[in-house]
């Protein structure tokens, strides 16, 4: 069966003004058609470069990738077609309203006038924003406008769906809307690519991820699978977190500092 | 209907909702118009004045103001505001053409100019200026200048992708300034001094402007309007490429 996505020895360097950065420098996935990724990462892991490059929105410097069977460096337009994208910033146009964008985004995709309405008024109702369809988006609250952003990724009925950090910023309850919302797209039997900074939302989503660290996969497997190899490694009877597998694999440890937990680089 | 329709569409609700960004574009124009004349207006006699060809001082300042109103584009700086916001790379991960993305809001730009034309000639009609090619004409001159409003805003628009500032969007478009001025602003370019002669004829501005002076004073003078057409088709071209090379290897 096809990987919804396949990345082979993905690297991705930035030529600047100053020396070249390389965010991401080999990074391998196989993601299963159907299932919930998770990708971790501190900031500046190289997580939403990745991300950019799976999604065709930034050019790969070397290696492959393919989405759905299509070739990301050689058929972007085939890539496009099989994507749905909702980026760490929500990408609305502030002066349109919601219902019009949704319309836009179907007419993008080829829909007809009338598929296009009927496509808006469906996902509308499907995250839960009929009521505020026909508002500017300028007038939303931040998770209304994740909610909107992720209902125009999938307009066209997209294979495989990229969430990168859908949650952000937004506050407990909106965050558990939109993982329910995550969660329903997933079992209409849609791929999601998701990055994440929040190892909880990861540990609650996804079935299996997979941590990057400057720009280098550290670890993947099932949460589980990955809790009971740190169990392993270290011995003892308590159950790690998901937190602790991010900080033991990223090199990272938890400092109180001024009467605060604070991640810092061991 | 093709995406670039779509977009355009778009664009032109996004115009329609924001008076306050559509408003000064249409008072500036004006508000130099009524000044130029104020204080040339009695240098220049319609009646011992013959390049005024029979019309007032206002009808041979009209081009400088239509110029003005078509070079705002303003479709540079919501271009700006949606690589800041995401919305950019929403679009760019659709499979519509990039060429189509650029021209969305360029179309929307030709279609604000055609209307502003139009109200700013409307505004000009009372105070005794006609257009000697007649309704036909008045298209051409709308044309012209939709075309050189596309080619400006694709300028700005340029400018927007490589910098992704809207201080530097914001500064670029300064640069019109000085080329309405390096030309036959006030006076026919054989009357200007040979300095300014020399920069008016290397001034693309100076030909489409011509162009729709001839349309206003003197009906259809082929060899003038189609050095204006020139000017725009090319114009039009070279920063339609630019944008589509630019959009293509965006990063």
């Amino acid at each position: 069966m096809t990987a919804a996505v396949q990345a082979d020895r993905l690297v991705k360097t930035f030529a600047g003004k100053g020396d070249p950065v390389t965010a991401v420098r080999g990074v391998d996935l196989e993601v299963a058609a159907g299932e919930m990724f998770g990708f971790l990462g501190p900031n500046g892991a190289g997580k939403s470069t990745t991300v950019r490059m799976l999604t065709t929105l930034t050019t790969i410097t070397s290696g492959s990738a393919q989405i759905a069977g299509v070739d990301v460096g050689s058929n972007p337009d085939g890539v496009r077609r099989k994507i749905g994208v909702a980026l760490q910033d929500a990408g609305l146009d502030p002066r349109q309203t919601g219902r019009e964008l949704l319309v836009l985004q179907a007419r993008l995709f080829d829909a007809s006038r009338e598929e296009a309405a009927a496509r808006a008024t469906e996902l509308l109702d499907l995250v839960d924003l009929t009521d505020a369809g026909d508002r500017l988006t300028k007038t939303y609250s931040g998770g209304m406008k994740r909610r909107l952003d992720l209902a125009s990724a999938l307009v066209h009925r997209p294979e495989v769906l990229f969430l990168d950090e859908p949650t952000t910023g937004l506050d407990p309850a909106s965050r558990l809307v939109v993982w329910e919302e995550v969660r329903r797209i997933n079992e209409l039997g849609t791929t999601v690519f998701l990055t994440t900074q929040y190892l909880e939302e990861a540990d609650q989503l996804c079935s299996r991820i997979a941590i990057i660290d400057d720009g280098r996969i550290v670890c993947q497997g099932t949460p589980a699978r990955l809790k009971a190899d740190l169990k392993d490694r270290r011995g003892g009877e308590a159950e790690p977190t998901l937190d602790e597998v991010f900080l033991n694999v990223t090199g990272r440890t938890r400092e109180r500092a001024a009467g605060e937990v604070q991640e810092v680089q061991a | 209907m093709s995406a670039g329709t779509v977009l355009a569409g778009r664009a032109l609700r996004e115009a329609r909702r924001t008076p306050d960004a559509l408003i000064p574009t249409l008072l500036i124009p004006l508000f130099f118009l009524v000044v130029n004349v104020g204080q040339a207006g009695r240098i220049f006699p319609t009646g011992s004045t013959p390049w005024l060809q029979g019309q007032s001082y206002a009808a041979f300042q009209l081009p400088s103001s239509i110029l003005l109103a078509a070079s705002f584009g303003t479709s540079a700086l919501y271009l700006v505001e949606e690589i800041g916001n995401g919305y950019l790379d929403k679009l760019r991960a659709t499979p519509v053409s990039r060429t189509s993305i650029a021209l969305g809001r360029l179309a929307s730009e030709a279609i604000k100019t055609v209307g502003m034309t139009l109200v700013i000639v409307l505004i000009a009609l009372p105070f005794g200026i006609r257009i000697s090619s007649g309704p036909i004409g008045f298209l051409l001159l709308a044309a012209l200048a939709a075309g050189w409003a596309v080619g400006y805003a694709g300028f700005l628009q340029f400018i927007a992708l490589r910098t992704r500032s809207a201080a530097a969007t914001n500064s670029a478009g300064l640069i019109f300034f000085p080329l309405l001025f390096l030309t036959p602003n006030f006076v026919p370019r054989g009357l200007l001094t040979r300095p300014m002669e020399i920069a008016a004829t290397f001034n693309p501005v100076t030909y489409v402007m011509e162009a729709i002076r001839s349309l206003i004073l003197v009906s259809f003078d082929w060899a003038v309007i189609g050095k204006g057409l020139l000017v725009v088709a090319v114009f039009v071209l070279a920063t339609l490429a630019l944008n589509v090379r630019t959009m293509s290897r965006y990063d």
